[in-house]
């Protein structure tokens, strides 16, 4: 019996493709984030500390944190019902509405900020009416909020869409035949349903809002202590020279997010786990 | 079979029955999986006015503060010196960076949809990685290794090379900020499709690139558009990153969104908008061509089950 | 083109798909590779095609090693169960392919191209789609193509991957007897694969019944279903029932009736099991016959001219099942709950430790 040694694969270019793959991964990314790990860990665990807690920072951790919650759960209600909309219902300018939904995702940051003080601001075509309530929209937490909500629509739209047009009609034809009435079938079928990919939505907005900086800045004020958020935070730090500070913070973030990514990957099998 | 789930589903859609033309009835019998249609007029309206507030009206008010003072403002203010500049450079940087990324994408997927080999998992949440981390991380990486106080930066200075604050800088964290791009678009499509067809071609005698060329990117082509142009939209548009390592030197290193940036902090609005419409436009070229693929795909798929 | 596959083994991870497989496939024969999913035939036809290595062992086409030699280089046609055929070519160019990728110096003119796919197109009766697009055409239709594809390259041998698994019975049906006249008309070598024993029994010169990665029988298709060589090919062809038997010097009894064993001539009071197909009982409805058993009727049903029967005997608990003509079954005016009588015709008597299917 003779052993084939060389494990040929048969569709060709593995290497090759994997090879580039690896290389450019670990160039462009890989290997400047490893170093950047390494930097921070030449600091002191002191001056680490202290530069992630100091109070400014901790303020900026709490309006990140929270105007990024408060702005993934307006997109999980109203991304839901949105993607509710685009499957079942008919109404005209539907299609264009289903492309819009992309925007944010594809329409500069910056732009967005922009527009978005424009329109929020006290004088603003939405700021004036919210004026009329005495509400402030433009250079408060409320801004911060907005602009997160924004930057975090596509998310929750794009990951139920297409779990909700999967969902067999028979499903609900049976629960319907066996005495649901709507709602139930609504709240003890489609939803358990959705569930996995409402919340993966949820958490790629949240994600996203949390390293949010350019629709974010010109809407905010940055007030410190009150409208700045930590990326902001970082970008200060940065420019005053302040390496250290700016690479605690920016670890911190970064730590976080490969949570989030990690909760993400975990929920996405849920999701298809569930959905194959 | 499909044509009859087809009518049900349509039928459904329309809030009518489909085969049943009487007015009254079809307001009487409402079907088992439907919503009454005030509750469906006020989720469709509920949900618009979301999308008008969120969606329409943030462009309109880009369009409309661009043009606002007529079309020599518009000009005038796209063809200023320092607003050419930044477009050369944002064109320059993308030049270099969606090849790239391209030929990134095109190889992992190759790799991943094609083969098996273990931790391509890993692999895959790897080519997500950038898009989880905060642009202004990114920025920070490239300033802390090779910024003037940075770990290269001495080394650098000495060899008389400027990452930081110029051209090289601006196209690396564009380059990590836009890699996953292409590559998450190709690697579910790829995946999808198996490979069946290169198997094929292979039993015909065709050779690695003949396969791919005539046969692999023919089936992928229409997400690789959509994947380049993505990325295209975003590479012009970043700005946390950029912001981080250009310095802003007006002229030099200024990317179109950081001459926004100046323009509207200068209080020089309606120029501000009138660069935004450049952008704007590319972002609504980006959309218009995810739907029309995506409408394509549709119809092929109906196409395929009729 | 002969093949022969030598001690081949393939493991993908902890599953074993073939253990160590020899066989000889004869120039000009249509051979089935018959067996249920998971039984390792598809692997050992991706083998034989190059789309997958084996862990060991050795192919050779024509007393030639070709076990390292590339897919593209290897000569064969291989017809995938969902076709394969490139969705963004037409029919014509689809067909054409294997032709158009040749390198310059031995590829023909674009005129003996366009020629050779039309008369192949031809010889598949689909010369009329040459300008559609596979979409458009049925899955028989498509299928056709795939071989017309297949064959462009003037392959060695002809590989066919379950090629009608797709269709409906009805297009199957028709499809198998097609291949099999084209297959008288063109003579190359090929190897089919398929999980349904009628089809390998219809088409084939010859069937190849795997399990587990194993062959189980190599023969012609009366030899493997006359003579099944062990339980697991007896149960996979066709309807079959296991009586418990006692075997005793070269004969075996169940209950009252009695079946030769002349395989084991020298076994004494040992226990096996007896396998008889449903169309080897006799059933009567009288007792007035030696060596029957007694049974009771307990489901009838009537599939078209056939009426099969369920019966319980005390001889186990599983039901007995039987076939026979309608006419006969009205004849002998039997019915649902009634007595009858069985005894079997023929069958094969194995041992316990040969009966691992």
């Amino acid at each position: 019996m003779s052993i084939t040694l060389a494990r040929r694969r048969v569709i060709p270019g593995f290497g090759l493709t994997m090879g580039f793959t690896l290389l450019y991964m670990g160039l462009i990314f890989l290997v400047p984030v490893g170093a950047f790990l390494l930097y921070t860990t030449t600091m002191s665990w002191e001056t680490f500390w202290h530069a992630i807690t100091q109070r400014q920072v901790v303020a900026s951790y709490k309006l990140s944190f929270g105007a990024s919650l408060v702005g993934a759960t307006i997109n999980l209600v109203f991304g839901a019902l949105l993607a509710w909309v685009l499957v079942r219902y008919r109404f005209p300018g539907k299609r264009l509405v289903d492309a819009l939904v992309d925007l944010p995702f594809a329409l500069p940051t910056a732009v967005a900020g922009i527009a978005l003080v424009t329109l929020y601001a006290s004088t603003g075509w939405v700021g004036r009416y919210f004026e009329l309530f005495g509400l402030r929209v433009a250079y408060t937490q409320l801004g911060v909020v907005v602009a997160l909500t924004y930057i975090g629509l596509p998310f929750v739209v794009r990951t139920v869409q297409p779990v909700l047009e999967d969902l067999e009609a028979e499903w609900e034809e049976a629960s319907a035949s066996l005495g649901a009435d709507r709602f139930t079938t609504i709240r003890r079928v489609i939803f358990p349903a959705l569930f996995p990919a409402l919340l993966t939505g949820f958490a790629l907005a949240f994600a996203r809002a949390l390293g949010e900086y350019g629709s974010v800045v010109f809407i905010s004020g940055n007030l410190p202590f009150r409208t700045e958020i930590t990326p902001l935070l970082i970008v200060a730090k940065a420019e005053q020279y302040d390496y250290h500070g700016a690479a605690a913070i920016g670890t911190v973030m970064l730590v976080v997010a490969f949570a989030m990514l990690l909760v993400i990957n975990g929920l996405q099998w849920w999701t298809s786990r569930r959905h194959g | 079979m499909n044509t009859f789930n087809q009518a049900t589903r349509d039928g459904r859609d329309a809030g009518a029955p489909a085969v049943v033309d009487d007015g009254d009835l079809a307001r009487r019998w409402q079907r088992a999986t439907d919503e009454p249609a005030w509750l469906k007029a006020v989720l469709i309206t509920t949900a618009l006015i979301f999308v008008g507030l969120f969606l329409v009206l943030p462009l309109s008010v880009v369009l409309y503060g661009a043009f606002e003072r007529g079309l020599a403002a518009w000009f005038e203010a796209v063809r200023d010196p320092d607003a050419l500049s930044a477009i050369r450079l944002t064109l320059l940087i993308v030049a270099i960076v969606v090849p790239l990324n391209t030929v990134f994408g095109v190889a992992a997927a190759w790799a991943i949809a094609k083969f098996e080999f273990p931790g391509k998992p890993v692999l895959i949440s790897l080519i997500d990685m950038p898009f989880a981390i905060s642009p202004v991380v990114v920025g920070l990486i490239f300033v802390i290794l090779f910024g003037s106080q940075g770990w290269l930066g001495p080394w650098l200075a000495a060899h008389d090379l400027r990452i930081i604050f110029a051209a090289p800088g601006i196209v690396i964290v564009i380059a990590f900020g836009t890699l996953p791009f292409i590559a998450r678009e190709l690697i579910p499509l790829m995946q999808q499709q198996g490979k069946e067809e290169e198997e094929a071609s292979l039993t015909l005698g065709a050779g690695g690139l003949k396969t791919f060329w005539y046969v692999t990117l023919p089936n992928i082509k229409w997400g690789l558009i959509y994947g380049v142009i993505l990325c295209n939209a975003r590479a012009m548009g970043e700005f946390g990153a950029v912001a981080v390592v250009s310095g802003r030197i007006r002229g030099e290193t200024n990317t179109v969104p950081l001459h926004i940036e100046v323009l509207y902090n200068e209080y020089m609005f309606t120029a501000a908008f009138a660069v935004s419409s450049l952008l704007t436009g590319l972002a609504l070229v980006t959309i218009a061509i995810k739907s029309i693929i995506e409408w394509q795909d549709e119809r092929q798929k109906r196409r395929a089950a009729a | 083109m002969s093949i022969e596959i030598d001690r081949v083994n393939k493991r993908f991870r902890d599953f074993v798909a073939v253990d160590d497989a020899s066989l000889t496939f004869r120039e000009g024969e249509l051979t089935a590779l018959l067996g249920p999913s998971g039984s390792g035939k598809t692997t050992l036809l991706r083998i034989i095609a190059g789309l997958e290595q084996p862990d060991s062992g050795r192919i050779r086409f024509h007393g030639e090693d070709t076990t390292d030699l590339h897919v593209s280089k290897r000569g064969v046609g291989f017809v995938f169960q969902h076709y394969a055929l490139f969705k963004h070519m037409s029919v014509f160019d689809n067909v054409a392919f294997g032709l158009t990728v040749r390198p310059r110096s031995t590829r023909p003119t674009k005129r003996e191209i366009r020629d050779k796919v039309m008369r192949l197109l031809e010889l598949v009766q689909l010369d009329w789609t040459a300008h559609r697009y596979p979409h458009q055409l049925s899955g028989g239709q498509r299928q056709r193509i795939a071989l017309a594809r297949a064959l462009a390259v003037e392959p060695k041998v002809l590989l066919l991957d379950e090629p009608f698994g797709a269709l409906d019975a009805k297009v199957r049906a028709e499809l198998r007897r097609w291949l099999r006249r084209l297959h008288d008309e063109i003579h190359v070598t090929s190897i089919f694969v398929t999980h349904d024993q009628e089809e390998a029994l219809e088409v084939s010169d010859r069937v190849i019944v795997m399990n587990q990665g194993r062959v189980e029988q190599d023969g012609s298709p009366e030899e493997v279903y006359d003579a099944p060589a062990n339980p697991f090919v007896y149960r996979f062809l066709g309807n079959v029932n296991r009586f418990d038997a006692h075997i005793h010097e070269g004969s075996a009894r169940i209950g009252e009736v009695t079946l030769p064993a002349p395989q084991y001539p020298h076994h004494r009071h040992a226990s096996g099991h007896a396998f008889v197909r449903a169309h080897d009982i006799d059933v009567l409805a009288t007792a007035d016959q030696p060596d029957t058993l007694a049974a009771r009727i307990s489901l009838v049903s009537v599939v078209g001219p056939t009426v099969r029967l369920e019966l319980v005997t005390d001889q186990g608990d599983t039901p007995i099942h039987a076939e026979m003509a309608k006419h006969r079954f009205n004849a002998l005016g039997l019915e649902q709950g009634g007595q009858a009588w069985l005894r079997p015709r023929q069958g094969r008597v194995f041992l316990p430790e040969e009966a691992t299917g």
